[in-house]
């Protein structure tokens, strides 16, 4: 039985999906990459369709599942390289993907991860900053 | 047709070469009404003429034996060449059809064999006749396809207008074929190039119906699961009021009146700089 391979890169995980997935490899990718993003602590997963010809509603519900998935585990999941002809037919189809993200190649996808990333910390960060002012403020006060 | 009929028709043919070629050319140059020289279209009906008097006197009774390929590829090219210069069906198989009068005056013998004569050469130019008509809607129908990839070809053009940024254009009507091109186009460039942002240009697209929008939000939607955003720019005020008329919902697709808004609009997407009044304004205030 084939696995889809997952590769560590720094913090992010990357999945390149090289054949037809079926039930079987879909249900084996979701189970291993939940298991590799507790392990390895990734905050990001990238999932390359880019040898793809064909999205069905199946693999669009199992692609929306691992972010969702990953979601939980508190990484974000981008999924890039979706050919033309693929975008074309699921427009034509009305599937619409919810709840995935998608960036044209794995370059511009790092640079959405890091760029969410960035954004969250930029958010924690203000949180203690303002939290911060907020201890030394009194303080001057008494003084 | 008999070997003797078309021996004797050869023979007529031959002996009344002049007349008949005169007459033939004078009748068809009126049905032309000048819009070929006479020299031409003299050197046509002898080549022609010559030919036909050829396959004649070969015994050539069907136009599909081999004696009579010479006439058939003279014939194939004059309806090709009329079917070019903008000539009609009619003009182009009168051409064929009107040698007939012009034997008919030349039969000495206008009694019973001659006439089965005659009749044997209708039949024959019928077949010629309907032969040159083929050619010419091939020939027309070939100049058509030709013409439409042409317009494919030409009107879809995606232009880099900045790093990670594409536009592409739309000049004339759309139809399914030319959106389903333009669509790819961009969907392609935007893989080529790895442009996250595109800018769809309806400036020349002189009308907006539902079919030409749901294209429009199509490929937009395409590029938005590929990973790019895609704006729409160029909306002129009439189309501005159709789509609303017609009650076309953009959604959350941005759109844009000009080519210039939407750039710019990208532009502080990227965080790039724009040294302007709006854009150093805000820095003053601060």
């Amino acid at each position: 039985m084939d696995r889809v391979p997952i590769l560590s890169l720094r913090d992010v995980l990357l999945v390149s999906i090289q054949v037809d997935l079926e039930d079987q490899l879909a249900v084996r990718l979701q189970e291993d990459l939940a298991e590799r993003i507790v392990a390895t602590g990734a905050h990001g997963v990238i999932i390359d369709i880019t040898a793809l010809d064909i999205v069905d509603s199946f693999v669009g519900r199992t692609l929306a599942t691992i972010a969702s998935v990953s979601r939980v585990l508190d990484a974000d999941t981008v999924v890039v390289g979706m050919r033309p002809a693929v975008a074309i037919t699921l427009v034509e189809l009305g599937l619409p993907l919810h709840g995935i993200r998608t960036a044209l190649n794995v370059d511009l996808g790092l640079d959405m991860l890091q760029q969410t990333r960035l954004s969250a910390g930029a958010d924690r960060e203000t949180d203690v900053v303002e939290a911060s002012p907020d201890v030394s403020a009194p303080q001057p006060v008494p003084r | 047709m008999d070997e003797h009929t078309s021996k004797r028709l050869a023979a007529l043919m031959s002996d009344n070469r002049e007349t008949i070629l005169k007459q033939w050319t004078a009748s068809v140059r009126d049905t032309l009404r000048g819009r070929l020289t006479t020299t031409e279209l003299d050197r046509q009906f002898e080549e022609l003429y010559d030919a036909l008097q050829a396959a004649l006197d070969a015994d050539v009774t069907e136009i599909d034996s081999p004696g009579a390929a010479d006439l058939l590829s003279l014939l194939a090219d004059l309806s090709r060449s009329r079917a070019r210069h903008g000539f009609t069906a009619t003009e182009t198989a009168t051409s064929v059809f009107s040698i007939k009068e012009a034997l008919f005056d030349v039969l000495d013998d206008k009694q019973a064999r001659g006439l089965a004569d005659h009749a044997a050469f209708s039949r024959f130019l019928d077949k010629l006749g309907l032969f040159t008509f083929e050619t010419y809607v091939n020939a027309r129908d070939a100049i058509i396809t030709e013409q439409a990839e042409q317009l494919l070809e030409l009107s879809t053009p995606v232009v880099k207008l900045w790093d990670g940024v594409v536009a592409v254009p739309l000049i004339g009507t759309l139809d399914s074929a030319r959106s389903q091109v333009a669509m790819e186009r961009l969907l392609q460039a935007l893989v080529d190039t790895g442009s996250p942002y595109a800018i769809l240009d309806i400036t020349g697209v002189p009308a907006v119906d539902t079919q030409v929008a749901q294209h429009i939000l199509k490929t937009v939607i395409a590029a938005q699961l590929m990973g790019a955003q895609c704006i729409i720019s160029g909306i002129r005020p009439q189309i501005a009021q159709t789509i609303v008329s017609l009650g076309i919902e953009f959604g959350d697709i941005v759109t844009k009146a000009n080519l210039s808004d939407a750039l710019q609009y990208v532009l502080r997407r990227k965080g790039v700089d724009l040294a302007g009044p709006s854009a150093t304004s805000p820095a003053v205030g601060t």
